[in-house]
């Protein structure tokens, strides 16, 4: 059979032709909204229309049957209209109010769950992983299940102070906002690369792979025809096996994860902020991941008990101070705590006015 | 179809949240890709390393991007994903689909690729996973026949991402989603034909509760935001307080530049005074509203980590218009590419460069002029250029003030 036509530049499909006709009535007209549920929000605008949201999570790696199931649930009570959502939530919307109890009820029935909404914690970021990466040194899709399962009641519902982003990457390329995140986890390498000379001179530019180093910790090895690598300087970044395989920096036993706490995008209140590295190192422990898990509910907890309504993690750490947020996690302060990288010097303490 | 034991991963199977290893074995059961790549897993979770290798260049006739080439280390033991290439197709404004045509995706994806998708990548794309390299030209002429593009990867405009905006928000100060399809519209060529020194994002977001990360995650964050008043509905301010609110704590003392006031009477802002956080409004959605003139904050260089750190975007542009045609913003993105161009080396984001080069260097090489909202503070060390135009500035406006006697600073 012969294949179509072939048509290139034309970009993605007009949108307009995707918003139910709620949304074209009301669009750019909405007057305000209101979260019903950890689960169910409705739009309100100004024409007195309203447009409710059912959010339900989502693995975010999607077989092509669960998408037409989605599809199916959107054809029974939605007009053939969803959206996904940037932390890969799926969103029925409904304009008929009278869908809206049968829908819940379908979902329940079909097993997805409801929630994400509001005050908790919803779909967590995450890249590949051993799923599909190249660079990954863990799997990001396992600890996101393994997370979530543990965190299921701040899904669907239980309240906390006010969001709470998780996000997970699978290496520190970080594909995905994890260094901006509430509470995040970041694969680690531990070990100074290892070379195969014999493969390098075939497969990689000098000068690419010197120049690929943050902390220049690479120098030519002409007697290998190849380059050394100085154990002293390296910080595991992987940058130089990205842009050369011969050097290989994967390694079962000293993989791991870190756990970074702090961060948002929004500027409510306060700015955007970075995470901050709390937890330098905890192994690999497919397929649970138990420890990693444990501590990231830990600090969900501490926070859930000490934060003010409406404080993120970061604001509320600013407010007690970095002190007593170990003080009060009980988390180990270690030397990787402290910033021996480009900006040590904005990270020091410069006065006396600390706490015990 | 050989049939794997997957005692680790199956653990993922159980609890309550949806699992994707569920869902590789539902692509599996007719899919042999899928089926390897459950294999393929079970493997990593054994030894607890990855087996993918680098991509090498695959692709369509024509682009240099949106395929991402993957194989696999382990291709004799796992033949179906012994090539799995990525594609990356090029997502709707706001995720928004209708099920007929979510699909047809579906359908074709199921008969030449591997039945497993990410909706979506962290860029944006509607990601199909894993595909082999002969059926990438049929790929795509199915798709673009019907419509559908591919997405961006490489050194190219990554794919245009915004928040859902007018759609389904109130708070959007302009058209996120239209400005997404006219810049994605606009930039094909460098979407599809990677000729930048490394990727370059533009994200958007109707304003600063920046639902889509842009200060975080994009070269390029282009942040909703208004110069005029916050409207009140005093009546929806009393209902929030007789329905349990605590306005004096929850948003007069949360108000972080306090311009707020609250007697209990009336609910006043010194707007003035007010950074257009959000706070108060995202609160008490019924009785505040931002007014006046609507437009953008146009940030610049944010990144993850890897090389040098971790990047915010930098105001550059504190408040420009958000209206189509769009042209004075595409002027300035396209200015902002030609300064990259002529200044990043190889594998170098804006923001890096920004940093080598100076603020002053790139604002000079957009055009535009230095202003306090660009910065959170100014330099505390004294060490600067100055150029012998400053100089001249400098000497001139001396020369002014002894001629009137009036100091100007
Ligand atoms: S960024 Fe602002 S305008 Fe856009 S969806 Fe989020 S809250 Fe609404
Ligand atoms: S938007 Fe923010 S700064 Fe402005 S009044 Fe509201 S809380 Fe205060």
């Amino acid at each position: 059979m012969a294949l179509p036509q072939r048509k290139t530049d034309i970009g993605p499909p007009h949108y307009k032709q995707f918003l139910p006709p709620v949304i074209q009535k009301n669009y750019g007209k909405w007057k305000y909204h209101e979260v019903l549920s950890h689960g169910v929000m409705v739009h309100v605008g100004e024409s007195g229309d309203k447009l409710w949201t059912v959010r339900v999570a989502s693995p975010r790696l999607l077989s092509t049957a669960t998408i037409r199931e989605h599809c199916d649930v959107a054809e029974k009570f939605c007009g053939g209209f969803f959206r996904y959502t940037t932390r890969n939530n799926v969103e029925f919307l409904v304009s008929d109010e009278k869908q809206l109890e049968p829908l819940k009820k379908d979902l329940t029935a079909r097993g997805f769950k409801m929630g994400g909404i509001g005050a908790a914690i919803t779909n967590v970021v995450h890249t590949q992983g051993w799923v599909h990466c190249h660079s990954a040194c863990t799997d990001a899709s396992g600890l996101v299940k393994s997370m979530m399962d543990e965190l299921m009641e701040y899904f669907e519902s239980k309240t906390l102070p006010n969001k709470v982003r998780l996000a997970v990457a699978c290496c520190v390329n970080m594909c995905g906002a994890v260094h901006c995140s509430d509470i995040a986890v970041v694969a680690v390498h531990t070990k100074v690369p290892h070379v195969k000379h014999e493969l390098f001179k075939n497969m990689c530019e000098l000068p690419t792979v010197i120049g690929s180093c943050p902390t220049r910790a690479i120098s030519p090895d002409p007697a290998n025809k190849s380059v050394k690598i100085n154990a002293e300087k390296c910080m595991y970044c992987g940058n130089c096996f990205t842009v050369c395989p011969p050097i290989s920096i994967k390694d079962p036993e000293r993989d791991g994860v870190a756990i970074l706490v702090g961060g948002k995008i929004n500027s409510l209140r306060s700015n955007p902020k970075f995470s901050k590295l709390v937890i330098p190192y905890i192994s690999n422990e497919p397929p649970r991941w138990p420890k990693a898990v444990a501590a990231i509910k830990h600090i969900v907890e501490v926070y859930a008990a000490n934060a003010r309504k409406h404080e993120r993690v970061g604001e509320w750490i600013e407010r007690i101070g970095w002190e007593r947020f170990f003080s009060l996690t009980g988390i180990d302060f270690t030397f990787q705590c402290i910033d021996d990288f480009t900006f040590m010097r904005d990270t020091m303490r410069t006065s006396s006015t600390f706490k015990w | 179809m050989k049939k794997y034991d997957t005692p680790l991963i199956d653990e993922l199977e159980k609890g309550p949240w949806p699992s994707f290893v569920t869902e590789m074995k539902k692509a599996g059961k007719n899919n042999e890709m899928a089926n390897d790549a459950v294999g393929h897993l079970e493997k990593c979770y054994q030894t607890k390393v990855g087996y993918w290798k680098h991509g090498g260049i695959v692709g369509v006739l024509g682009y240099g991007g949106g395929v991402i080439g993957r194989y696999s280390e382990l291709g004799d033991e796992f033949p179906g994903v012994a090539h799995c290439h990525t594609v990356r197709i090029n997502q709707t404004s706001g995720f928004f689909y209708t099920s007929s045509a979510l699909r047809e995706i579906c359908d074709i994806w199921d008969k030449y690729g591997s039945g497993l998708t990410n909706m979506h990548g962290s860029t944006g794309d509607l990601v199909l996973l894993g595909t082999k390299t002969d059926a990438l030209e049929t790929i795509f002429a199915e798709y673009s026949s019907r419509g559908w593009d591919l997405g961006s990867s490489g050194s190219a405009l990554r794919t245009p991402n915004c928040c859902v905006g007018p759609g389904r928000c109130e708070w959007t100060n302009y058209d996120t989603l239209d400005l997404n399809y006219a810049l994605t519209q606009e930039f094909q060529d460098e979407i599809h034909r990677p000729m930048f020194s490394y990727k370059f994002k533009i994200k958007m977001s109707g304003c600063a509760c920046d639902c889509v990360a842009s200060i975080a995650r994009a070269d390029m964050s282009i942040i909703g935001t208004w110069k005029g008043h916050i409207e009140i509905n005093q009546d929806e301010v009393k209902n929030y307080a007789k329905n349990g609110m605590d306005i004096k704590a929850e948003i007069v003392d949360m108000c972080p530049t306090q311009c707020i006031s609250y007697e209990g009477e009336e609910f006043k802002i010194n707007n003035a005074e007010c950074s257009r956080c959000m706070h108060c409004i995202t609160r008490m959605t019924k009785a505040l509203k931002p007014a006046g003139e609507r437009g953008a904050t146009i940030c610049i260089g944010s990144k993850a980590p890897i090389v040098v750190g971790s990047l915010l975007s930098w105001v550059i542009v504190p408040f420009i218009k958000v209206e189509p045609p769009y042209t004075e913003l595409k002027d300035l993105i396209r200015k902002i590419w030609e300064w990259w161009d002529d200044n990043a080396k190889p594998r170098e984001r804006i923001g890096e460069v920004i940093e080598m080069k100076g603020m002053r260097s790139f604002l000079e090489g957009i055009g535009q002029s230095p202003i306090p909202q660009q910065i959170k503070e100014p330099r505390k060390d004294p060490f600067m250029f100055y150029t012998e135009d400053d100089m001249a500035a400098f000497k001139a406006k001396e020369a002014e003030e002894k001629k009137t006697g009036k100091y100007k600073f």
